[in-house]
């Protein structure tokens, strides 16, 4: 733990937040040593922790993959390529049954979504207070493991997805068609083209938010929650931890899973003509 | 948890990733898997057809073999034919040749016997004269009596 004796609030204020790099109206470029420093420095800062670790995870994913997929002999597959394979084969039938277009990039995509989150989600599963301690032993104050705790992360890919949406849709249906798609549905009428202008945006900007927050609250809660649990006397916290743990191997799993599914789903919308 | 750039740091890096995956990671696995599923369906093809042939080869030999068999005994019985017809021909010759050895055989023996006939016959004729010399001890014209003794002999 850091500090002498923090009070309860303020591990788990400590636990989470981020090493923050970031423009200081006073201290200009700096590190963050406080949240209220963090908070001070506005947009303009970056999250050292998150964005190390989801690097980290995502560099670890290609690695993975890349290997497997150079070793990939047509005779017997090892462990890890076995491995790499069934995920690679999840992926391309998840691909196929949900979407229906003709695109090489969207099978890609969401094998790096899967992957990517499943391997940030991982993180989680090291006890809470290791890697704080560790970085805080060598002089660095805070350290937030996993990325996808961080909003900023979530909401990054999140975004990232919703620009592909935009451009499929523009590319498919073209600029006008992709208007016409936003002012005539739900309801086919000149009257109710404000209407539907709106029910359609406010549809359309609500698929990236869905998306980012849906795994962050998740990811996030969980976190809180094994914050909270460290909090215990050392030798009780194995009885809820352990249990918690094993719950989130379901609850990694299966928000990666959802963040890829949704992603695929609004993706092959967009390339829908209606 | 402010939102800063780390929104947009995570935008470019997730971009970058998935740019790397579509490049690099993807078809490669693809290719390998692709190409081992048709591996995989050429060799159950190739297994099914030889199992095929296997059973093709197998009749084949079985009607070889009948035929074969069917050959080896129409041969032998040939074969037992052809003895038996040379033992028949061997028999027959042999009858033949022992006929025409008794024949010649019966010749000479006639040829012996009319030769012994015709060596008895001159000499009983000198005999006779001899004797009735003899007998009448005096001389007799040999050639007034010869042609009587002659005709004497052949009566013989």
């Amino acid at each position: 733990m850091a500090g002498n004796n923090p009070t309860p609030t303020e591990y788990i204020r400590h636990h989470l937040q981020n090493l923050t790099l970031g423009n200081h109206p006073e201290n200009g470029w700096s590190l963050a040593h406080s949240a209220e420093e963090a908070r001070e420095m506005g947009f303009w800062a970056i999250h050292l922790d998150t964005m190390g670790w989801s690097i980290a995870m995502g560099t670890l994913f290609i690695c993975l993959f890349r290997k497997a997929g150079k070793a990939a002999t047509t005779g017997v597959p090892g462990t890890l390529q076995n491995m790499v394979e069934m995920v690679f084969e999840f992926i391309e039938n998840l691909t196929r049954s949900t979407f229906h277009g003709k695109n090489p990039i969207i099978a890609p995509l969401a094998l790096t979504l899967f992957v990517w989150i499943l391997l940030m989600n991982s993180l989680k599963v090291i006890p809470v207070d290791y890697f704080p301690e560790l970085f805080a032993r060598l002089g660095v104050d805070y350290m937030k493991i996993v990325p996808t705790t961080d909003p900023n992360a979530t909401m990054g890919m999140a975004i990232g997805v919703f620009c592909l949406i935009i451009y499929y849709s523009l590319k498919v249906k073209g600029v006008g068609g992709f208007a016409k798609e936003l002012s005539f549905t739900p309801f086919n009428t000149w009257l109710l083209v404000p209407f539907n202008l709106l029910l359609e945006l406010i549809s359309l900007l609500v698929k990236p938010l869905s998306l980012g927050l849906r795994l962050f609250g998740n990811m996030f809660a969980g976190e809180v929650i094994f914050i909270l649990i460290a909090l215990l006397p050392f030798w009780a916290i194995w009885l809820l931890d352990v249990p918690w743990a094993i719950f989130h191997i379901l609850v990694v799993t299966l928000q990666a899973f959802i963040f890829t599914v949704l992603s695929v789903v609004y993706l092959s919308a967009a390339h829908e003509h209606h | 948890m402010n939102i800063n750039m780390t929104l947009i740091g995570q935008s470019i890096a997730f971009a970058i990733f998935v740019w790397f995956c579509i490049k690099y990671v993807w078809p490669p696995i693809s290719q390998a898997l692709h190409e081992r599923q048709k591996k995989i369906a050429e060799g159950l093809d190739a297994a099914s057809r030889a199992s095929r042939d296997l059973e093709l080869a197998q009749e084949q030999a079985d009607q070889t073999l009948r035929e074969s068999k069917e050959q080896a005994s129409e041969i032998l019985e040939q074969a037992n034919k052809r003895a038996n017809q040379m033992i028949e021909e061997a028999r027959g010759q042999a009858r033949a040749e022992g006929d025409r050895i008794i024949a010649g055989a019966r010749a000479e023996v006639e040829q012996e016997v009319n030769r012994a006939k015709e060596e008895l016959r001159t000499q009983v004729a000198s005999l006779a004269i001899l004797g009735a010399e003899r007998v009448l001890e005096s001389s007799i014209d040999e050639k007034a009596h010869r042609k009587l003794l002659d005709e004497l002999a052949a009566e013989l």
